[in-house]
């Protein structure tokens, strides 16, 4: 059994003023998951150590906490494989205040759970007896969007949470996923215009984060894509990211180039002056980093090709 | 002081179907250790039952009552067990109603399977999910009801006050900032799930230590049944971890150390459908005969290769990642080592069928509390529950003790409640814990209360060796005054909570031993093998465990509710 160390970073704000990392030397017991690592700290060693768990087999999402910098489920988790030139470093979830050492303040997580009205909104007239009927293909539509266990993870490392503390965030996506493709429920487009709406699925920047973090199968990107995609069959375009998208269609598929000074204006609205200047700034930011696409844009050199691509996706896409 | 209408401990799925029902009607609140959707509700797998007939028509609520009344060896109460399977059908509608994703058959209905004990295929599922997609399911129905429902995430009850066999409510601590606070109520439900954590392999979620039913005990309420713990026969070797019967369900067989299909010996009718005190046993029995596998020939193996990839991974995907993640075994293509785990408290707090809390073995009631879920003991398990009754039980009673409680909270006054003094008897419980004389290590207390609960408690019993586990249990009591609480802080203490929790599993596993040992026959789970048979003439009988004044405890019999089918043998 090698000898490793746990560097766990603790913090009570009732007492210190900064967090500092604690050393823990454990040998690993070969098969040992990380959770069970922790709590040989907490029952050998140091019984202040603090952190959340429940059920010990990755159903509950309590013991959710970052591993050399990323989350992921302590109980579910080999601990060899973590280890580092001989050290695990663990921290709390990040994108969240730190009650305790690893336990962090989870309300605006709920909270942005809460904000996507999560509770299937079913026609009033649909009072059954029985079930409600469903196909099999229907079911698998939200199959993996009910896996979620509500761990944080993917709010933890999500890089547009941590611009935009706004931003509903990847787990609420995915829960909102599983209303709007859920055949039985009757507020689908009402539903796809208000996450439309700012910090809503458009602000997610496509990192990926969410569906690398995710311990299931909820996977959030893949239901944020979802979602993008029913918002534009639905025609609900009147929003920054629809417009955005059909911006970039209209660019790319028209005229066969990235304009990149139509799309962003495209995106807010040609007559939304207000978002308009706000998007001055970041053009005069860029033009002085000359990082501004030029104002003729490049014409490319295989323009029919690209044209050819995008009509071809279209017919596909109406198949 | 917080004052609500109703106060409901507990937000499994017993909690929460009983808050719904409420809600809107009076000012309820959800008090929970965890928030509500990591509560153990969340980790049940295999289906919640019900005689939908979606599958095989010839299924019925008759035939679900009777296999439930036979699958718990007799000790059912009867009547209980008819509501809970009648209820059944409209129960899952209503789940369905609310939006819980379940798995569907080719006709569009609501698919269901075969489990352990059941003889039509009847358990509805989720894949292999079913009690995370039923918990979550209710969580987002509690929070549509977001402003009126006041849930209280985090916070851990410590005591319940009953004076004058009248409730009033409950002594809690917010975990978050270690503040104690009176939760006056007209009417409180406890909800607060099982006690399997007493042992050291087990399904249980470290949060199941049986704080509900110690405290009602604390508070002068006996406890019914204690002995009836259910073992379950696929815990992940080692960690107890559960693979669902839905394993079996869906046709995976079970093999010992020569490859052999055992259970052809044992229930050569049903095979590894076999309800589970017997699948248990007949696995314990291959091991201690010297047929386990491995190099202390202590597992058994669970074969799923033949279901082939596209079932394992459609229909088993949960038990697929958990032996990949926890064990490293890929099912695809190696057998799986198991153990029997411990599984599901059958004993609890006594309760009629609307969930009202007796507080003697003659019928008369606690005023105003009321138990659902696993930590009430309605009855309706008997000596052995069947796969899948137990998300039934949680969703039928908790909304009778919705039911029920709408109308005995309009006529139940406020009852004054004593603030200080409950207070103070909190605290000074807690401040006792955190200033002993600190001489005992707590780990290794509940390590040696855990062995001793599994290897002289377990799948098979005898009364030497529980008398031994008595002695031991006292020994545990008495070093835990000077157990060592080293977390001093008031903010997220949970080294005081796994005190607490501690001793409150010091406390009942006390009673288990005592009405297993009183209990000379062999009866489902409870199985002896110094008293093989089951004795009706003796022990056809509720067992009912009195804490009396000198914090010592008196066993008293309750008979059991026999309706329409007599006591026969169980043949399978
Ligand atoms: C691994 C596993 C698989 C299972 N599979 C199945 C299955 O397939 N089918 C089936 O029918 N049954 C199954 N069961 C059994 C079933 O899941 C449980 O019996 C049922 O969910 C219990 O629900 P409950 O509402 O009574 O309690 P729980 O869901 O356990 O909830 C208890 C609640 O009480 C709270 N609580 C406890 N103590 C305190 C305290 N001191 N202060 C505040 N709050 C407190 C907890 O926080 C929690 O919210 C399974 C059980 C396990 C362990
Ligand atoms: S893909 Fe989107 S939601 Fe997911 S982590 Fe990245 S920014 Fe956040
Ligand atoms: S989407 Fe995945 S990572 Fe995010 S909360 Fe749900 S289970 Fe956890
Ligand atoms: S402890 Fe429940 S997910 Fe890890």
């Amino acid at each position: 059994m090698s000898t490793v160390t746990f560097r766990i970073f603790r913090f009570d704000p009732e007492r210190d003023a900064t967090g500092r990392y604690q050393d823990y030397q454990l040998a690993l017991e070969p098969g040992i998951t990380l959770l069970n690592c922790l709590n040989k700290i907490k029952w050998e060693q140091d019984a202040t150590l603090t952190f959340r768990m429940s059920c010990g087999s990755a159903i509950c999402g309590s013991c959710a906490m970052r591993v050399n910098g990323h989350s992921l489920l302590a109980c579910k988790t080999q601990a060899s494989p973590l280890v580092k030139d001989g050290v695990i470093q663990i921290d709390p979830l990040g994108n969240a205040n730190i009650i305790r050492d690893l336990a962090v303040d989870l309300e605006p997580f709920w909270a942005s759970i809460r904000k996507v009205k999560p509770w299937l909104m079913p026609d009033s007239a649909d009072n059954p007896e029985k079930e409600r009927l469903q196909t099999p293909e229907q079911y698998l539509k939200i199959d993996n969007s009910t896996t979620c266990i509500m761990c944080a993870a993917c709010w933890s490392d999500c890089n547009a949470l941590e611009v935009n503390k706004k931003f509903v965030g990847p787990a609420a996506l995915a829960k909102a996923q599983r209303f709007i493709h859920d055949t039985r429920d009757a507020k689908r487009v009402e539903r796809l215009e208000e996450i439309s709406e700012a910090n809503g699925v458009w602000n997610c920047t496509h990192c990926g984060e969410c569906s690398t973090r995710c311990p299931t199968e909820a996977k959030p990107l893949g239901r944020i894509e979802e979602i993008r995609e029913a918002a534009m069959a639905a025609g609900v375009h009147d929003n920054n990211g629809a417009r955005h998208v059909l911006g970039f269609r209209e660019t790319v598929g028209k005229r066969g180039l990235l304009d990149e000074n139509y799309v962003p204006v495209r995106s807010v609205g040609f007559f939304n002056i207000p978002a308009l200047l706000d998007l001055l700034p970041v053009g005069i930011r860029m033009f002085i980093r000359r990082k501004n696409p030029p104002v003729i844009p490049h014409s490319i050199e295989k323009v029919e090709e690209v044209r050819k691509i995008f009509s071809r996706f279209e017919e596909l896409r109406k198949e | 002081m917080f004052s609500h209408d109703v106060l409901i401990v507990g937000s499994g799925l017993a909690g929460l179907r009983a808050a719904l029902e409420l809600v809107g009607s009076l000012d309820v609140a959800v008090m929970t250790k965890v928030y509500p959707s990591r509560s153990h509700s969340g980790a049940a797998q295999g289906g919640v039952a019900a005689a939908l007939s979606n599958v095989d028509k010839e299924d019925s609520v008759e035939a679900h009552t009777f296999d439930t009344v036979k699958g718990g060896d007799y000790l059912g109460d009867q009547d209980a067990v008819e509501i809970m399977c009648s209820d059944a059908p409209h129960a899952i509608f209503e789940m369905e109603k609310f939006g819980c994703p379940f798995s569907r058959t080719d006709e569009n209905k609501i698919a269901q399977r075969a489990f352990g004990g059941h003889s039509f295929p009847r358990a509805c599922y989720a894949a292999d999910r079913t009690g995370h997609a039923l918990l979550h399911t209710l969580f987002e129905q509690s929070m549509k009801n977001g402003g009126k429902l006041h849930i209280y995430s985090e916070w851990y009850m410590l005591r319940l006050i009953v004076e004058d066999g009248v409730c009033r409510g409950v002594v809690a601590m917010d975990i978050k900032t270690g503040r104690m606070e009176v939760f006056h109520a007209r009417t409180v439900l406890f909800a607060t799930g099982g006690y399997g954590r007493a042992f050291k392999i087990t399904s249980n979620a470290y949060a199941n230590t049986g704080d509900g039913i110690t405290a009602a005990y604390r508070a002068g309420i006996p406890l019914m049944d204690m002995e009836f713990v259910q073992y379950h026969p696929t815990g992940l070797y080692q960690h107890g971890i559960l693979l669902s019967e839905a394993a079996r369900g869906e046709g995976g067989y079970l093999l010992n150390a020569d490859g052999e299909r055992f259970m052809s010996k044992y229930a050569p009718k049903k095979m590894e459908l076999g309800p589970r005190d017997i699948v248990s046993r007949s696995e314990q029995t291959e091991i201690n005969e010297g047929r386990g596998t491995g190099p202390k020939k202590d597992y058994v193996l669970l074969d799923l290769r033949h279901l082939g990839r596209e079932k394992i991974l459609e229909r088993l995907p949960q038990i697929y990642h958990l032996a990949k993640d926890f064990i490293g075994v890929d099912a695809l293509t190696d057998p799986v080592p198991i153990q029997p785990t411990a599984h599901y408290s059958m004993g609890g707090i006594p309760a009629d069928n609307d969930c009202q809390v007796y507080m003697d073995e003659k019928g008369n009631h606690v005023r105003g509390f009321f138990a659902a879920g696993e930590c009430s003991c309605i009855s309706v398990h008997g000596a052995n529950r069947l796969g899948t009754n137990s998300l039934l039980d949680a969703l039928v009673f908790g909304r009778r003790a919705g039911k029920k409680m709408l109308q005995a909270t309009h006529d139940t006054p406020w009852s004054p409640v004593n603030e200080k003094r409950e207070l103070d008897a909190a605290r000074r419980d807690v401040h006792e814990l955190l200033h002993t004389s600190a001489r005992e290590d707590m780990n290794t207390i509940r390590e040696e209360l855990k062995t001793t609960m599994t290897n002289q408690v377990g799948v098979y019993r005898i009364g030497e060796e529980m008398e031994k586990a008595n002695g031991k249990i006292k020994e545990l009591q008495a070093r835990f005054k000077d157990v060592r609480v080293d977390d001093k802080r008031e903010n997220f203490n949970t080294n005081l909570i796994e005190a607490l929790e501690l001793s409150h599993m010091l406390e009942y596993s006390e009673l288990i031993v005592a009405g297993a040992l009183a209990r000379k026959e062999s009866r489902g789970a409870h199985a002896r093998t110094d008293f093989p048979t089951r004795d009706d003439e003796n022990f056809l009988a509720h067992t009912m465990a009195f804490k009396n004044k000198e914090g010592g405890y008196e066993l008293r019999y309750k008979p059991v509710k026999i309706t329409r089918f007599k006591p026969e043998e169980r043949k399978y």
